[in-house]
């Protein structure tokens, strides 16, 4: 598929996202959702289908981002997430113009050891394992979002840029991975321009605007996984080189270079905890629902070591064992190790594909809730906006298994065929490739149908 | 190119032949009475099934607090106060897998009590693995055609 720059297709785009008003406009209107979100966790009612703070964070946001922004958008979220703000502009002195001088911090070097994903794999797991606690409890979902935040202040006070966002943000970090299938991307137009520009403006700043705050060389750049979006290198080119693509999905998926370990296992945690989810906040056994919502810390904790051994153990183990399969029927020569990482890429459809079919499943259900916290966010009886005493009413319930398995089945038939395009990489024949692609087809058949299972069986 | 596009355009066929294609089911009907106890956050017994045609008879209570039924794909709804019995009928005439949910706020973890009623036989489950077995033929025919073309 060709390309199509929306900033030459839509003239009238490029000047908005040059504009410094771009992102704090949004970033301001979030923010004052996000102050909503914890003065309602802080003091509106316990009942969180009742509490604006869950209903809009946990069933409203959590399914736009997941059924909208991240397949379509990408990052889009990060332009615009709060969490980071109050941290950026503390180091900008300033929200809205370009200050002069550098950035406010310590300037400590954040340890190379820890620039990659494997905090965000952590912090992601360490907020899944308690997550039923978290999207029930409005005060809990209050002091996690306070605690991001406060955390992006205290690393923005230590290190320049946007640290929290690139190493340690639950969030951000499979946003990146699954930003991968998006049909959009912020590019170069022509790399060779910023190999012979040497001022590098979108890397050290200029008088229209920062230094990339997420420490990339847009120059260079060949995969959506860490580019927030933010439009910085927009605002900083001075060749008019950065182009906002629409492109074929999931092309960053055949990018062989830059795959990696965290990444890879970013992957199957998200894929794990998709099937986790499923069965234990969708399926109809109790007792998971009373040991993942902590009514005996003794059977939480096996909850927990269960939950943990699944996502870290249990799937990556199964799917080492299907790439050595793989390595002794293709004859490969990459070592198991090496083809792990590049055919863990596969679970990216598959896994967004399974959050997406998880999403419906929740939030056309739950939806009917954001009326009445509108009306009453804080579950104070008001009735702002008169529709305080809407009933709940599931919407499209008849509809959601047809979703669900049409997702699945075009999530698992992306992921077959990204399976091929990895295996050709490293195939010295046809033959071989298709061959590569056959155990972990056999592996991801067996994912979706226990999915299917969840959802239809 | 041309014989990829008829893989595509006969594997998207079948894929909805399948999905679509109405399947009759013939068995007598029979009555079920089904006592459903709720209690925060589960249902027991949590999976109820039964044929399609057959009539269900509930006798819904709860143990703890006031909870609901809602069952979707069938608009039915009530909610039973502790100590009380409501009685619930209804003919089974759609297949496939239909969550209940409790409908009356009841604790923290409201929005995850689910029950499931499956309406055997199960066709909505069995399409949709057909559906996806095809698909997943098709894509590997479809693969199989880049044969003798040049390797990345």
């Amino acid at each position: 598929m060709t390309k199509i720059d929306l900033l030459t297709a839509a003239p009238w785009l490029k000047p908005i996202l040059r504009s410094r008003l771009f992102q704090p406009v949004l970033m301001l209107a979030t923010l004052a959702f996000f102050v909503m979100v914890i003065l309602t966790g802080l003091f509106g009612t316990p009942a969180g289908n009742r509490n604006f703070g869950i209903v809009f964070v946990w069933i409203v946001w959590w399914a736009l981002l997941m059924i909208i922004m991240v397949p379509f958008m990408g990052r889009i979220w990060c332009t615009m997430c709060p969490i980071p703000a109050p941290g950026e502009w503390l180091q900008r002195r300033g929200i809205v113009k370009r200050t002069s001088g550098k950035l406010s911090t310590l300037r400590w070097r954040f340890p190379k050891r820890f620039r990659n994903m494997w905090l965000q794999n952590i912090g992601f797991l360490g907020v899944a394992i308690f997550s039923a606690i978290i999207l029930t409890h409005p005060d809990v979902t209050a002091f996690v979002l306070l605690g991001f935040i406060l955390t992006g202040i205290v690393l923005s006070i230590l290190y320049e840029n946007r640290v929290f966002c690139r190493y340690v943000c639950p969030v951000g970090g499979f946003i990146g991975l699954y930003s991968m299938m998006a049909p959009l991307e912020v590019r170069v137009k022509d790399p060779s321009v910023c190999v012979t520009h040497t001022p590098k403006d979108c890397i050290i700043g200029n008088e229209q605007g920062y230094g990339c705050p997420w420490m990339l060389y847009p120059g260079g750049m060949q995969r959506n996984t860490y580019c927030g979006m933010c439009m910085e290198c927009v605002k900083t080119c001075t060749q008019n080189n950065i182009v906002i693509n629409v492109r074929s999905i999931g092309s960053d998926l055949t990018v062989a270079k830059e795959r990696r370990l965290d990444e890879a296992y970013k992957a199957f945690i998200m894929l794990g905890c998709a099937i986790l989810y499923s069965a234990v906040l969708l399926g109809p056994w109790g007792w998971m629902k009373d040991w993942a919502s902590m009514e005996s810390v003794a059977n939480w904790l096996i909850y927990a070591a269960g939950f943990l051994f699944i996502n870290l153990v249990v799937l990556p183990g199964a799917f080492a064992l299907t790439t050595g399969l793989t390595r002794r029927l293709s004859k490969q020569t990459l070592s198991t190790r090496e083809l792990f990482t590049h055919y863990a890429y596969v679970l990216v459809p598959l896994g967004l594909a399974a959050w997406i079919a998880f999403s419906f499943g929740f939030a056309l259900v739950n939806g009917s809730y954001a009326l009445v916290v509108l009306s009453d966010p804080f579950g104070f009886g008001w009735d702002l906006f008169g529709t305080r005493d809407t009933a709940w009413q599931p919407v499209g319930t008849t509809l959601i298994p047809f979703l669900q398995t049409g997702i699945l089945t075009a999530g698992l038939l992306f992921a077959i065929n990204t399976a091929y395009k990895i295996a050709a990489q490293y195939s010295q024949t046809h033959r071989q490739a298709f061959i590569a692609t056959l155990p972990v087809t056999g592996f991801m058949t067996m994912v979706t149908f226990i999915l299917l299972g969840l959802y239809l069986g | 190119m041309k014989a990829r596009l008829i893989i595509v355009v006969i594997v998207l066929a079948l894929m909805m032949v399948v999905m679509l294609v109405p399947i009759p089911y013939l068995s007598k009907p029979r009555t079920h009475h089904i006592t459903l106890d709720s209690q925060r956050y589960e249902y027991d017994p949590g999976r109820l099934e039964v044929h399609q045609g057959d009539t269900v008879i509930i006798d819904f209570t709860a143990s703890d607090v006031v909870h609901g039924f809602y069952l979707e794909g069938y608009g039915i709804e009530t909610r039973v106060e502790p100590g009380l019995t409501k009685r619930i009928e209804f003919v089974a005439d759609k297949p496939g897998k239909f969550r209940f949910r409790c409908s009356v706020t009841c604790g923290s973890m409201h929005p995850f009590m689910i029950g499931e009623l499956v309406v055997g036989p199960n066709t909505t489950l069995y399409r949709a693995a057909a559906t996806m077995l095809i698909g997943i033929a098709g894509t590997l025919i479809y693969l199989w055609s880049f044969k003798g073309e040049q390797h990345e």
